[in-house]
């Protein structure tokens, strides 16, 4: 594993060589220009790679962003606090309750409110929730990008399971606005803790399931292995985080280092790898998938089933949160995802900016990886680094 | 820490320290020296892994106040880096060598708010704003909504009430929005 002692561990040891290639001539007849996306099934959500191919080979790659660009952060500067929440939430579309826990967090800490014990518990298996039916779909893609379609009906199936149990404790399966400043909308639902065990039950087996099915194939195997190798000297320089980052031995996770609701309460370890390739970074999300069940389940274990789960706040109408600044921060299924939020003690917030992990994951890391791979690999390597593009372009 | 931010007050003109609790600290450095000040925390603080690139338009200031968010893991703690630009003269030095996402952040600050930054990797292709040839939309003075009304014109059935006065009158009629 690696030992992070020091700056020039981490791979800050010089500046980065950022001179231009040279043009590649494309009437020579030798070189091919391809789109791979927006409309194409191997791409993750709304973007595009323009890649030049020589032969098979990839020796170019772009990444352009901009097809689902709604302008979040101009639109958050002209509506109230409260009204937000129908923004923040569709950031990132499979992972909306980080959005807005994060969020409200940045909110309490202006505003110096405190969150109730319980909301507090119900807000870390909300977050945990996410991160197992984010991490199911996630799985599913990985597989259909290896050409393996029976995993990808599994596990959206399973995800519906999960979609349920937010549908039961939120009232929406999607967008579910049940994180606000001061804790959360509701408790849970009568029945809800039997309900969740069960489906917790069924999600180990079918993990089981696909660990064999997929994991132990040798054609996903072959595949994905040596693809796309992430090295620990380019984690800093790259600003690489999350499952990209621990799979290559680098044990960093906010929910350890930095631990924020209850996770200082909970029983788990930070799991890493050994060498960061396709195959690598799909074992880790595979185990943090089953780390994620076992969270739920201590979560239901601990949370208290009484109390108040809302602090007292002021009518929503007349929300001002003070001046001042602050960077808060959690760890989502790729990563650091952040809310940077300044306010100037008016009813409007002056500028947010969220920091998600796919911002350098998609751009920097992917234009950098892809060069050299075979053009039939892009899908897989874009998948394994996990990218949400509604993030980057906010 | 105490030690180490006296030392950047004294060797780079630092002002304005405020901490933001619980883990942040956030510090004014002048256009010139922010580039050393910057590499300075990479390669000697810690400070090796760069949160955000982000700006803030204070246009009643006529200024730009850019922000670097850096984060030093031994310690848990992350320094928000701010430096003042005017609007009059909106250009900075680039930071594209120091981490490779940088040039990406500085090409979407060029597109967002038209900030220059000589130098940085292809800084004047589009990023999400294909063939824009508005004033960059994330400058106060672009009005959103006015830029909608006269691009789109009006349709039928897409007449919508003003956020605020629609939660007083409609949806909270009794209570008239005047409770505090």
């Amino acid at each position: 594993m690696t030992q992070l002692t020091g700056p020039a561990a981490i791979g800050h040891a010089s500046d980065l060589d950022f001179k231009q290639p040279e043009p590649i001539d494309l009437s020579s007849g030798k070189y091919v220009k391809l789109w791979q996306g927006p409309q194409h099934p191997g791409i993750t959500g709304n973007m595009s790679l323009e890649l030049t191919l020589d032969g098979d080979t990839i020796i170019d790659c772009k990444t352009h962003v901009g097809y689902l660009h709604r302008g979040f952060e101009k639109l958050m500067e002209r509506r109230t606090f409260i009204q937000n929440f129908t923004v923040v939430c569709r950031i990132a579309v499979p992972e909306p309750t980080f959005n807005e826990y994060l969020y409200s967090h940045a909110v309490e800490t202006l505003s110096g409110i405190e969150v109730p014990e319980r909301a507090i518990w119900l807000r870390t298996m909300n977050l945990e929730l996410m991160r197992l039916s984010s991490f199911l779909m996630w799985i599913g893609g990985m597989s259909g990008a290896f050409g393996q379609y029976t995993v990808p009906n599994w596990t959206i199936a399973y995800r519906d399971y999960v979609l349920d149990l937010f549908e039961e404790m939120t009232g929406a399966r999607i967008y579910h606005m049940y994180i606000v400043p001061g804790g959360v909308r509701a408790g849970l639902p009568e029945g809800f803790e039997k309900r969740a065990r069960d489906i917790m039950d069924g999600t180990d087996k079918l993990l089981d399931q696909i660990e064999r099915i997929m994991y132990n194939n040798s054609v996903f195997k072959a595949r994905s292995k040596g693809l796309g190798i992430l090295t620990a000297d380019m984690i800093d320089p790259y600003g690489i985080v999350g499952p990209n980052a621990r799979a290559c031995g680098v044990k960093r996770d906010l929910r350890k280092d930095e631990p924020y609701l209850a996770y200082d309460q909970l029983d788990f370890d930070v799991i890493t790898g050994t060498a960061s390739d396709a195959y690598e970074r799909a074992y880790l999300r595979l185990q943090e998938t089953r780390q994620s069940v076992s969270l739920i389940r201590q979560c239901l274990d601990k949370a208290p089933k009484d109390g108040p789960f809302q602090a007292d706040m002021p009518n929503v109408l007349h929300w001002q949160v003070p001046a001042g600044e602050t960077y808060v921060k959690a760890e989502c299924t790729r990563g650091e995802y952040g809310y940077y939020m300044v306010t100037d003690g008016s009813e409007f917030v002056r500028r947010v900016h969220v920091r998600g992990p796919s911002y350098t994951h998609a751009i920097a890391v992917m234009e950098k990886i892809a060069v050299g791979n075979n053009i039939a690999d892009v899908a897989g390597l874009m998948v394994s680094l996990h990218n949400y593009p509604p993030e980057i372009e906010r | 820490m105490n030690e180490m931010l006296e030392r950047l007050q004294r060797d780079f003109s630092v002002s304005e320290v405020t901490a933001c609790p619980p883990r942040m600290t956030t510090l004014k450095v002048d256009k010139l020296s922010a580039e050393r000040l910057i590499r300075e925390l990479r390669d000697r603080e810690g400070y090796t892994h760069l949160n955000f690139m982000t700006c803030i338009d204070y246009i009643e200031d006529n200024i730009f106040t850019l922000v670097y968010m850096l984060h030093n893991y031994d310690e848990k703690h992350s320094l928000g880096i701010h430096v003042d630009i005017s609007r009059d003269n909106e250009e900075m030095v680039s930071i594209h060598t120091l981490w490779a996402q940088a040039w990406t952040y500085q090409r979407e600050l060029r597109e967002m708010y038209g900030i220059r930054f000589p130098g940085s990797p292809r800084l004047d292709e589009d990023f999400c704003l294909e063939g824009w040839d508005q004033i960059p939309p994330m400058r106060r003075e672009f009005d959103t909504k006015k830029f909608s009304e006269e691009r789109f014109g009006h349709r039928e059935g897409r007449e919508s009430e003003e956020p605020r006065q629609h939660m007083k009158v409609e949806l909270y009629p009794n209570r008239g929005g005047d409770e505090k």
